[in-house]
């Protein structure tokens, strides 16, 4: 596809094995500084959790990375290619921006799936569209997906007729059709019913075993204990402890940090 | 639902049965000996009334469209113009505007050599380009009001997604936002088009001959009133029928939840 003419090969530390790189990024929404400076990188293959209580600039940090929020500023490297900014911190080129985007695979804590569209149509949408996959291969890969996420009986429903759960699944399903190099988590489970929590924390504890790449900002301190490479607790908009899971949830070093995993249970 | 056709509920029935009723009293004591004369004249009516009908909907939705964009997300001097369009066409009178349009312009243009000398000049001649013009603008400027609050309606989240996975922008807006926008507006818009109808009698006062005109000029020549207009309300009906029938289909394209 036309990506590959796109991709210099000369461009530097394009072997990296970094996913996703941030460095010292900034974020006010007028006069309120969201994100005061935070550096964060993503292995291929690693799993991140971002925790930190509510405003404390989670989900800005990961809209930031695919430039849903434009930063204020800092750096952003995506599978070793840096996202060209104008002087005032807006990106370059659209053209580049749209790119990687195409191969984030976002999930929304709203789950976000397109209502006039079926699920199938909903995961064969932005490879058709965006990504140029001919419709047979990617209907053809969508069903396999939904099936993969248990939602091979419900391809051609309408995802208002379906249960937050099975929304979120397909909304998965609609994030790992793209071939994403990472995926975005922003609290997935947070708008579901407990009941249903467990069966996207399944799914996505099976992506975290073959070795995605995922940013994931939870509530869901069990579960970051128990898939995440690397976590960090963001307090205020900066990294107050980063660390092993072992380490952050085992021994806390700041006394906010052993406060917050308190407050939450 | 049981399995039995739906025009077979009891109510139905009794319409139909009123209906038919109504129908065999009109035949038996109406006076209908003009309409073998003027069949003709009215199915040539009717279809200028249909034609007039799509064509205006038609360009004045894809007009609508702009309207409604610029008003909900332009910048400024794309949503003033806009809002001021939609504001004056729906603050006075069609008939007004089809008259500015047919005397004013009409007679603007035989005063410049260049657009007399044109090739457009043989229809500009004619009255159908200003009631179409004037019909269109009318229908736009409702609807680009209508579409103004249906692309502002469309979740947000909706959009997010699109743009999230790198959609391009006119890709989202095709895809996307365009056919949520006009999905939450669609009952909206058949009614509208309803309205656009009952408008269209107004172009018989300049000289086309829709098929209003036409109940007109059999009153005119023969002096029945009431036959023509009966049947002129009938045929308005079915083709109101017909419109809604459409945009049902539209709708139950994609199913609602309800409650
Ligand atoms: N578009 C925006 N405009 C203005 N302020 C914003 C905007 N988005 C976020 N904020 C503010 O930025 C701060 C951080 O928001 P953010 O959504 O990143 O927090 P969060 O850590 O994800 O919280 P939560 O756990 O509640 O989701 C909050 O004070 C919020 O009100
Ligand atoms: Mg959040």
């Amino acid at each position: 596809m036309t990506e590959i003419a796109e991709h210099p090969a000369r461009r530097p530390g394009a072997a990296t094995d970094e996913a996703i790189r941030v460095e010292t990024l900034h974020k006010s929404f007028g006069a309120l500084e969201v994100l005061k400076g935070v550096s964060l990188t993503a292995h291929k293959g690693d799993v991140v959790a971002i925790i930190g209580g509510s405003g404390s600039g989670k989900s800005t940090c990961l809209r930031c990375i695919n430039f849903l929020e434009t930063p204020t500023s800092g750096r952003i490297v995506i599978a070793g290619e840096e996202v060209a900014l104008r002087p005032d911190g807006t990106p370059a080129s659209r053209r580049q921006i749209e790119r990687l985007r195409s191969r984030l695979g976002m999930v929304f804590q709203a789950f976000n799936l397109w209502t006039h569209r079926t699920l199938l149509e909903n995961v064969i949408e932005v490879p058709v569209h965006v990504l140029g996959v001919p419709r047979a291969e990617a209907v053809d890969r969508a069903r396999g997906l939904l099936a993969r996420v248990g939602l091979s009986e419900k391809a051609d429903t309408y995802p208002a007729f379906l249960s937050g759960g099975q929304q979120q699944r397909a909304a998965i399903a609609r994030a790992l059709a793209i071939e994403p190099s990472a995926m975005l988590f922003d609290e997935p489970t947070s708008a579901l019913d407990p009941e249903l929590v467990g069966e996207v924390l399944g799914v996505i504890r099976d992506l975290a075993s073959e070795g995605r790449t995922m940013i994931l900002v939870t509530h869901e301190m069990k579960f970051a204990r128990e898939v995440a490479d690397h976590v960090i607790y963001l307090h205020n908009g900066l990294i107050e402890e980063e660390g092993p899971p072992e380490a952050l949830f085992g021994a806390p070093r700041s006394d906010r940090l052993r406060q917050f995993l308190k407050s939450v249970g | 639902m049981t399995g039995r056709p739906a025009w077979l509920a009891p109510h139905r029935i009794v319409m139909i049965l009123a209906l038919a009723a109504f129908v065999a009293w009109s035949a038996a004591s109406l006076r209908w000996s003009w309409l073998p004369k003027y069949a003709p004249l009215a199915v040539e009516g009717i279809w200028r009334t249909l034609w007039i009908l799509a064509v205006t909907s038609v360009l004045g939705f894809l007009l609508a469209v702009p309207l409604g964009l610029a008003q909900a997300v332009g910048p400024w001097y794309l949503a003033a113009p806009a809002h001021a369009f939609c504001t004056v066409i729906r603050g006075t009178p069609l008939l007004l505007q089809i008259w500015l349009l047919y005397y004013g312009l009409g007679s603007l243009f035989p005063q410049f050599p260049a657009i007399r000398n044109s090739e457009l000049w043989p229809y500009l001649r004619q009255a159908w380009p200003y009631a179409v013009l004037a019909l269109t603008l009318s229908y736009a400027g409702y609807e680009g009001e209508v579409m103004r609050g249906a692309f502002a309606g469309v979740a947000r989240g909706q959009i997010e997604a699109a743009t999230a996975f790198g959609m391009p922008r006119l890709t989202l807006f095709r895809r996307i936002w365009l056919p949520q926008a006009v999905r939450n507006v669609l009952p909206t818009l058949g009614g509208e088009t309803i309205l656009q109808l009952k408008a269209t009698p107004l172009v018989a006062t300049i000289t086309i001959v829709d098929i209003y005109a036409v109940a007109t000029r059999v009153r005119q020549d023969t002096f029945i009133v009431y036959e023509p207009l009966l049947l002129l309300a009938l045929v308005y009906m079915a083709i109101a029928g017909v419109i809604a029938l459409v945009f049902r289909r539209f709708e139950a394209r994609v199913p609602q939840r309800r409650g």
